[in-house]
């Protein structure tokens, strides 16, 4: 794991210095992060890093996740799914089997740190258990468009908290506690971001027999149907006609996440007739997902919905082009023809996905922009010093603050 | 080395670090926006008239507030996105005035444009109204010559730089920028505190504005 200071020849001394300033300010405050996975997803990937290195500038972190059985987890993926505006009922059975778990997890587990921040809808009732601490809770979804039934249901939850934080403006609601934008972030010394040497590069193309011989096209995501794996190789097949190429769709699932077999089945089939789709279902393995973004001539991210498309930032930081739904947190990482290409449809993307592969000079110059833009916005020295000011901020109410 | 005149009132470099508040609030037409501006908070108006300059920091100055930018690219109204744009922030002293002056651009805009009500943004692109919280912090710079502050301009954060040209003197409505303030007060150096506080900041990526800053300063020095 790197530590603070190897920070410094990417983001400068002074923005260190500004965190173990504003660390200081938390001196004596007990900080517990909840969410409902070790592993997989955006979420567990970010605390893993950050904790540490909180740790480091003397924040006194923990992190904690809650249990639940499968029922439990179909549940949550359901409301998932519901916030993200699909169509779906919500039964009473479903709230019975999400408030019973939730009860389990409120006996079960110590909240009595200074801070609790909990992490999207899984663990969201351990609120009940509030006594005089601070609870900040950060939604990871988009929620621009929710189901209402669940939303109602959850609000009252939401409510109890301090706060509340969302990744991106279009997923504020009218609630009656602060609301704070924070973005997510990518660690650039991460496996998945570090540079590769291009000897790295080409073994991890060989273990998956991905040849070299055409530009590759690349989306790394879930196999989730809101991740539109199969819209991508609309996308691949349109672009085809025109620019022979290859297409990789690689990501692994989630352990809360079930539904990802019945999509990566859906995504082969689709895939099989053609030898230039590489369908690859991967185990957790961040050099090799870095390899690929690395190899890749284009990246796509054609999400339907997006809690915030970290995927993009790991792209632009990798100095990719990119051609990404206009969606979530995604137009807040690219500024259209400016550091990136944003689209709304199978032939936007397409269009875009083409352009971008006839006009590499166009490209490279995209690419350039957004890893400046992630440098300065999306990397996760910036998201330690927006959490260490929303933990500040829960004992501050004023709009300036002189610490 | 030429030596620099050293004054009794050290100059505390303080660094301003910001969260974003989102209010909930969001604008679909022109009416809206106009509306939401009159009621919205100063620390809101503040956030969208310089957020721009500090996401886009280091890269080419992006239009300087997000009212311009929506109105243009959002509602198509260009006229109106390029007398937003121009607004000259730096004339304004209190955040009020500026207010009011968007307002005033904004209503004689409609008023001439009677059509430009009638158009709307799609759902996904509403404007959407945010507060800027500001956490203001002293750093371990403390500089009592000139020497010394062009060398400490060279260290501290562009957040620093920001909060000194930017906040202070809108924000916390002290007229002047700190700098100016400081070398006129320190040093009764009216010509090199007029040539700071001539600069208009807002046209400058942070960055650029620092290396313009730390060129006015050495050739001061020099003379």
């Amino acid at each position: 794991m790197p530590y603070i200071e190897d920070y410094i020849s990417i983001v400068g001394q002074s923005v260190i210095d500004d965190l173990r300033l504003i660390a200081e300010k938390l001196k004596g405050k007990k900080i517990l992060h909840i969410n409902s996975t070790a592993v997989g997803g955006g979420v567990a990937e970010i605390l893993n890093r950050m904790n540490p290195l909180l740790r480091e500038l003397n924040v006194d972190t923990r992190w904690d996740v809650i249990r639940g059985g499968e029922k439990f987890f179909n549940v949550t993926k359901k409301f998932h799914n519901l916030l993200h505006g699909k169509q779906d009922e919500l039964t009473d059975e479903d709230i019975d089997i999400f408030l019973s778990t939730g009860k389990e997890n409120q006996l079960n587990m110590d909240t009595s740190s200074d801070i609790v921040y909990v992490h999207d809808p899984q663990p969201i009732t351990l609120v009940e258990k509030r006594n005089g601490n601070k609870w900040l809770w950060r939604c990871h979804v988009d929620v621009s468009n929710p189901n209402q039934k669940l939303w109602s249901f959850l609000k009252q939850y939401i409510e109890r908290y301090d706060a509340a934080v969302f990744s991106a403006p279009s997923f504020s609601q009218t609630l009656s506690i602060r609301q704070y934008l924070i973005s997510p972030s990518i660690d650039p010394l991460s496996d998945k971001n570090k540079d590769l040497s291009s000897e790295e590069i080409s073994k991890v193309l060989e273990h998956y027999q991905v040849p070299v011989d055409k530009p590759l096209i690349t989306q790394i995501s879930r196999f989730d149907r809101l991740k539109d794996p199969l819209g991508v190789i609309e996308v691949y097949k349109l672009v085809k006609r025109y620019v022979d190429c290859r297409l990789i769709l690689a990501g692994g699932g989630a352990s809360d996440d079930p539904e990802g077999a019945q999509v990566l089945a859906e995504v082969n089939q689709a895939a099989k007739e053609d030898k230039d789709i590489h369908v690859l279902l991967m185990p957790q393995n961040d050099i090799h997902i870095n390899a690929l973004q690395r190899a890749s001539t284009v990246i796509i991210q054609k999400s339907i919905k997006e809690g915030f498309g970290l995927t993009v930032s790991e792209a632009l930081w990798k100095a990719k082009p990119v051609v990404a739904s206009n969606v979530g947190g995604i137009p807040l990482q690219i500024t259209h023809r400016y550091s990136g290409l944003l689209c709304r449809s199978i032939e936007g993307a397409a269009f875009a996905v083409k352009q971008l592969l006839n006009s590499p000079n166009y490209a490279k110059q995209l690419g350039k922009n957004g890893k400046e833009h992630v440098r300065n916005n999306f990397l996760i020295t910036r998201h330690i010093r927006d959490y260490i000011l929303a933990f500040l901020s829960l004992y501050n109410k004023e709009h300036i603050v002189n610490l | 080395m030429k030596k620099t005149k050293k004054t009794v009132k050290p100059f505390v470099f303080y660094t301003r670090l910001h969260l974003s508040q989102m209010t909930g609030l969001r604008a679909a037409n022109i009416s809206q926006l106009m509306e939401l501006i009159k009621q919205v908070s100063g620390s809101c108006i503040y956030h969208h008239t310089h957020r721009f300059l500090q996401i886009h920091q280091y890269l080419s100055p992006e239009p300087p507030n997000d009212f311009a930018y929506w109105v243009n690219y959002v509602l198509g109204e260009d006229e109106l996105g390029e007398r937003l744009a121009s607004i000259d922030t730096v004339q304004f002293s209190s955040i009020r005035s500026l207010r009011e002056k968007i307002i005033q651009t904004i209503e004689n805009y409609i008023e001439n444009n009677p059509l430009a009500k009638l158009r709307f943004s799609r759902k996904d692109e509403e404007f959407h109204f945010i507060e800027s919280i500001s956490f203001i912090i002293p750093t371990k710079y403390s500089v009592t010559t000139l020497r010394d502050f062009s060398r400490t301009l060279k260290k501290v954060t562009i957040d620093s730089i920001y909060f000194h040209i930017f906040e202070s003197r809108l924000r916390l409505e002290k007229q002047n920028n700190d700098f100016s303030a400081w070398i006129d007060d320190a040093f009764g150096n009216k010509i090199l505190a007029d040539s700071i506080a001539r600069l208009d900041p807002y046209t400058h990526t942070l960055e650029d504005l620092r290396k313009k800053l730390i060129n006015i300063v050495d050739n001061a020095i020099k003379k």
